[in-house]
C-alpha cells in the first residue's frame, strides 16, 4: 500500500488518497486486498485499486455492489500503467 | 425401415419423473465406473456440466450401433447399400426438423453448433449486403456468434452488441433502437444463455426483427431438447451434444425464402459432411429428449431451484446469477467472494463433482466470462451445474451438504474468513 498523490485523476470527483497496487495480481486478490484495506480507512475515503487481471474490471464494481460500497469508475491511471478502479468507503 | 431406427427403444419411451437412469447391477448409472469400496478411493462421480455435453442417451447408442451396421456407406452413391445410407440420413433430417418445427429440406448437419452458427450468420450476411452490412447480436451469445462478428468486423463490417440487465436479459428498448437502425443485415439472439441459464424473450425479439425486416438466427443450443423451440426464426441452430447425442452434430436449419447466401465463390467453404451413423443418433436423442422434455424439466427445476435456495442460505457471501424464473430447467450459476474459480473446480473434482466455470482463471485466455461481465455479476469463485436425464436428487443432495465445507475450506485456505 502506498499513497501518492493522485489529485485531479479521473474519474473520481474525490482525490483517490490511497493506491493499492495489484498489478500482477490475478482474481481474486485484488477483490481480497480492497476488502483487507478499505475497512482501516476513514469513512469517504477513496482507495485507488490498480489492476491489470481483465476480471477486476467486473468483479471490483460487483464487490462494491454486494458490500454496498461505492464504487466511483475506472480510467487509465495518469502514474501508473494499469487500469485504477476507485471506490469509496461509504460505511 | 430406417425410420425404425431413429424410433425404435428408448426413442419412444416416454421417461417420467419418476423413471430412474439405467443402472449397471451395483446400482450405479450405466454410464459412470463404478468404484470399489476402498475408503482412499474418490467418492462416486457426478457429472454436472450437461451444458457443455450432456451423457450419451441410450437411445442415440442403440440408433448408433444399428446405423453403423446399416448406414456405413457413402450415402452419395447410387447403389443399394447407398440408397439405404441416404435414407437414414433424410430420416434423420426429418426428425430434427419435425423436433424444431420446419421442413427437412431446410435442415442440414454441420460439425457442431459453433460450426452452424458461423454459417448461418456468415450466410445472412452474405445473403443480404445489399441491404446492409450490420450484424446486431446480444452480448451474451455464444463465443461463436462474437468471434464471427469480430471477423465480420475486421473484414469492414459492423456490429452492435445489445447490453443485458442483471440477469442476463437482454434490453428490448436498445435491441429495438439496434434493429430499427438502416443498414442490419442479421441479427443473432440466443433462446437460452449457456452459462447462466436465462431464457430470452424471443418471441418479443422475433416480433421486433420481423417488423424491422431483418432475419434473425436463433442459438437454440441450450433449449433444443429441453424447453420448446422458439417462433419466429430464420435460421436456428443447435448442438447434438447438448440433448444428448453424439458429439461432432450440429444443426444448421434456414428457413425457405430467408436471403442466404451459404457460398463465398471467392473461398468455397462447403459443410464438411457428417457422418450418417453420428446424425442417426443425434436425431434418435433428439427425438427421445423431446418425448420426455416436458417430464425432465418438471423433475430437474425443482432441483435448480433448490440449488439456488440452499447454495444462497448455506454458502456465505455467494451471488447466485441469472433470470431465477425465466431460466432453463436444469442449469444454475453461483459465484462465491474470494474464491479462486480454478481451485474450486479442482477441489469439487477431487470430491467427484464435474462443473464448469466461467472465472477467468478457468478460461484459455484468462480473460473472465463475457456473460458475467455483461450481466455486471462477480465473475471469480463461479460455477456452473448443469443437471441432466442421469442426474439423481441425490446427486444434488450430496453436492449441497458438500459445498459449504468445500468453499470454507478454500477461503481458511486462502485467509480470507475475516472479511
Amino acid at each position: 500500500v502506498s499513497t501518492v498523490d493522485t489529485s485531479g485523476a479521473e474519474p473520481g470527483s474525490t482525490p483517490a488518497v490511497e493506491v493499492l497496487d495489484c498489478r500482477g495480481m490475478r482474481c481474486p486478490l485484488p477483490v481480497i486486498m480492497l476488502a483487507r484495506r478499505l475497512p482501516q480507512v476513514p469513512i469517504g475515503t477513496v482507495i485507488r485499486v490498480l489492476a491489470d487481471d481483465p476480471a477486476a474490471a467486473v468483479d471490483i464494481p460487483a464487490w462494491c455492489r454486494l458490500r454496498e460500497q461505492e464504487y466511483l469508475g475506472s480510467a487509465a491511471d495518469p502514474i501508473h500503467d494499469a487500469p485504477g478502479y476507485d471506490v469509496r468507503r461509504r460505511h | 425401415v430406417p425410420v425404425a431406427v431413429i424410433g425404435g427403444g428408448y426413442g419412444d419411451r416416454v421417461v417420467t419423473a419418476h423413471d430412474e437412469p439405467v443402472r449397471s447391477a451395483t446400482g450405479q448409472p450405466a454410464t459412470v465406473r463404478p468404484v470399489d469400496g476402498d475408503p482412499g478411493d474418490p467418492p462416486r462421480p457426478v457429472y454436472f456440466d450437461a451444458a457443455s455435453a450432456a451423457p450419451l442417451h441410450p437411445a442415440a447408442r442403440q440408433a448408433l450401433q444399428a446405423a453403423l451396421d446399416d448406414g456405413w456407406a457413402d450415402p452419395e452413391k447410387l447403389y443399394g447399400v447407398s440408397r439405404r445410407a441416404r435414407h437414414l440420413l433424410e430420416a434423420a433430417r426429418a426428425v430434427v426438423a419435425e423436433a424444431i418445427g420446419c421442413r427437412p429440406e431446410e435442415v442440414t448437419f454441420t460439425p457442431g453448433g459453433a460450426d452452424a452458427n458461423r454459417r448461418g450468420l456468415l450466410g445472412l450476411l452474405r445473403g443480404r449486403r445489399r441491404f446492409g452490412d450490420t450484424l446486431v447480436h446480444s452480448a451474451v451469445e455464444h463465443s461463436s456468434v462474437l468471434h464471427t462478428a469480430a471477423a465480420h468486423v475486421a473484414a469492414g463490417g459492423r456490429a452492435v452488441s445489445v447490453p443485458v440487465d442483471r440477469l442476463g436479459r437482454l434490453d428490448l428498448s436498445a435491441f429495438r433502437d439496434a434493429v430499427t437502425t438502416g443498414g442490419v443485415a442479421a441479427a443473432a439472439v440466443m433462446s437460452a444463455n449457456h452459462e447462466v441459464g436465462t431464457l430470452q424473450p424471443l418471441d418479443e425479439v422475433a416480433a421486433l426483427c420481423a417488423e424491422a425486416g431483418v432475419p434473425l438466427l436463433v442459438d437454440a443450443a441450450q433449449s433444443l431438447g429441453r424447453v420448446p423451440v422458439p417462433a419466429g426464426w430464420s435460421v436456428l441452430t443447435a448442438s447434438a451434444r447438448k440433448w444428448g447425442g453424439p458429439a461432432g452434430v450440429g444443426v444448421l436449419a434456414v428457413r425457405a425464402g430467408v436471403r442466404f447466401d451459404a457460398a463465398n465463390p471467392a473461398r468455397p467453404d462447403p459443410v464438411p459432411p457428417v457422418p450418417v451413423p453420428l446424425a442417426v443418433a443425434a436425431a434418435a436423442a433428439l427425438r427421445a429428449a423431446m418425448a420426455s422434455a416436458e417430464a425432465e424439466a418438471a423433475r430437474l427445476s425443482p432441483l435448480v431451484d433448490r440449488i439456488r435456495t440452499t447454495v444462497a442460505a448455506t454458502v456465505p457471501d455467494v451471488e447466485v446469477v441469472g433470470d431465477p424464473v425465466h431460466r432453463l430447467p436444469n442449469l444454475v450459476t453461483f459465484s462465491c467472494l474470494y474464491v479462486d474459480g480454478e481451485a474450486l473446480l479442482h477441489a469439487l473434482d477431487r470430491r467427484g463433482f464435474a462443473v464448469s466455470s466461467g472465472s477467468s482463471c478457468t478460461s484459455s485466455t484468462l480473460d473472465p466470462s463475457h456473460v458475467l461481465v455483461a450481466m455486471g455479476v462477480l465473475s471469480h469463485g463461479n460455477v456452473r451445474v448443469s443437471l441432466h436425464r442421469e442426474t439423481m436428487e441425490s446427486d444434488v443432495d450430496r453436492f449441497l451438504a458438500e459445498l459449504p465445507g468445500i468453499v470454507a475450506a478454500l477461503r481458511a485456505q486462502a485467509g480470507v474468513t475475516d472479511l
